[in-house]
């Protein structure tokens, strides 16, 4: 969204993104995707190789892309475990959002079992 | 390699987002109006990173209240940044490793490093902090912050942003 507006504005933009086919979906100009977990979009606390990997692919892209909705993946993989990963980069607790989407259900399955 | 986009989602997410229709019927485009070894390059995350001395933090009380609701500001980070003077509110991520290595949000250092080998013309002297968890309306991006930070960068000669979604 964001990366949209500024393009329209005549800047060139490239999405560094753990979910680029999410993004696609948006049809952003230039994208660069990472299987990283959330909140770590270049990479490792304090690796330096790795952010820079990243940031290099994010200017190759910019310097070689020639047409929008062009990506590129970059090849590195999260050196811990998948579940310690997901677990890592959760809050302690659930935001807002999901709290209140829990609740709303939560409420719903009550009506339903009242009802019957 | 092709990246999974959905291996570190929660299972109950991931449904929903891949059978998204595609929300956009035309691309956008500004093609790199300079080569890039002369281009001038920002970088925007919305990690919820701000200045913890000088700059009010993201507003999550509101958004405690209201949970629909994200706050739609952003914060201008000084490329002279120091590790020491970051902090970040976002209640939808672990915060922790910005607290120790904001670069893994918004990787100040390592573009420098790319201006210092020549890779890219410049890293630009402002860099924006935002909070990535929005309505989807999007009316405080697209009313007020989106048109600011375009003039910001284009009155600072900026020819390309590097925007990373936490």
């Amino acid at each position: 969204m964001l990366a949209r507006l500024i393009e329209e504005s005549g800047i060139a933009t490239v999405l560094v993104t753990m979910m680029p086919d999410l993004a696609e979906k948006f049809r952003p100009a230039r994208v660069v995707g990472v299987e990283f977990p959330f909140g770590h979009a270049f990479g490792m606390v304090d690796d330096q190789a790795m952010q820079r990997t990243v940031a290099e692919a994010a200017v190759r892209l910019l310097s070689e892309a020639t047409e929008p909705e062009s990506r590129l993946d970059v090849d590195l993989e999260w050196p811990i475990d998948q579940r310690t990963a997901y677990r890592d980069w959760q809050p302690a607790e659930a935001s807002p959002i999901v709290a209140h989407n829990i609740r709303r259900r939560q409420e719903l399955e009550a009506r339903r079992a009242a009802a019957n | 390699m092709a990246v999974d986009s959905f291996k570190y989602l929660p299972r109950s997410f991931r449904a929903g987002f891949e059978g998204m229709a595609v929300q956009e019927e035309t691309t956008v485009w500004s093609p790199l109006a300079v080569p890039i070894e002369q281009a001038t390059v920002a970088l925007l995350t919305s990690a919820g990173l701000y200045l913890k001395e000088s700059q009010p933090p993201f507003d999550v009380e509101r958004e405690r209240q209201e949970p629909t609701w994200g706050d739609p500001t952003y914060r201008v980070i000084p490329r002279t940044v120091r590790q020491e003077e970051v902090s970040a509110e976002h209640l939808h991520l672990n915060t922790r490793d910005f607290h120790i290595d904001f670069n893994v949000a918004l990787p100040i250092r390592a573009f420098g490093q790319l201006e210092a080998d020549g890779a890219i013309g410049g890293l630009a002297d402002e860099h924006y902090g935002f909070m990535g968890f929005q309505d989807h309306a999007l009316e405080g991006w697209r009313e007020h912050a989106a048109p600011e930070v375009a003039r910001r960068l284009k009155d600072a000669g900026v020819h390309a942003l590097v925007l990373a979604p936490a």
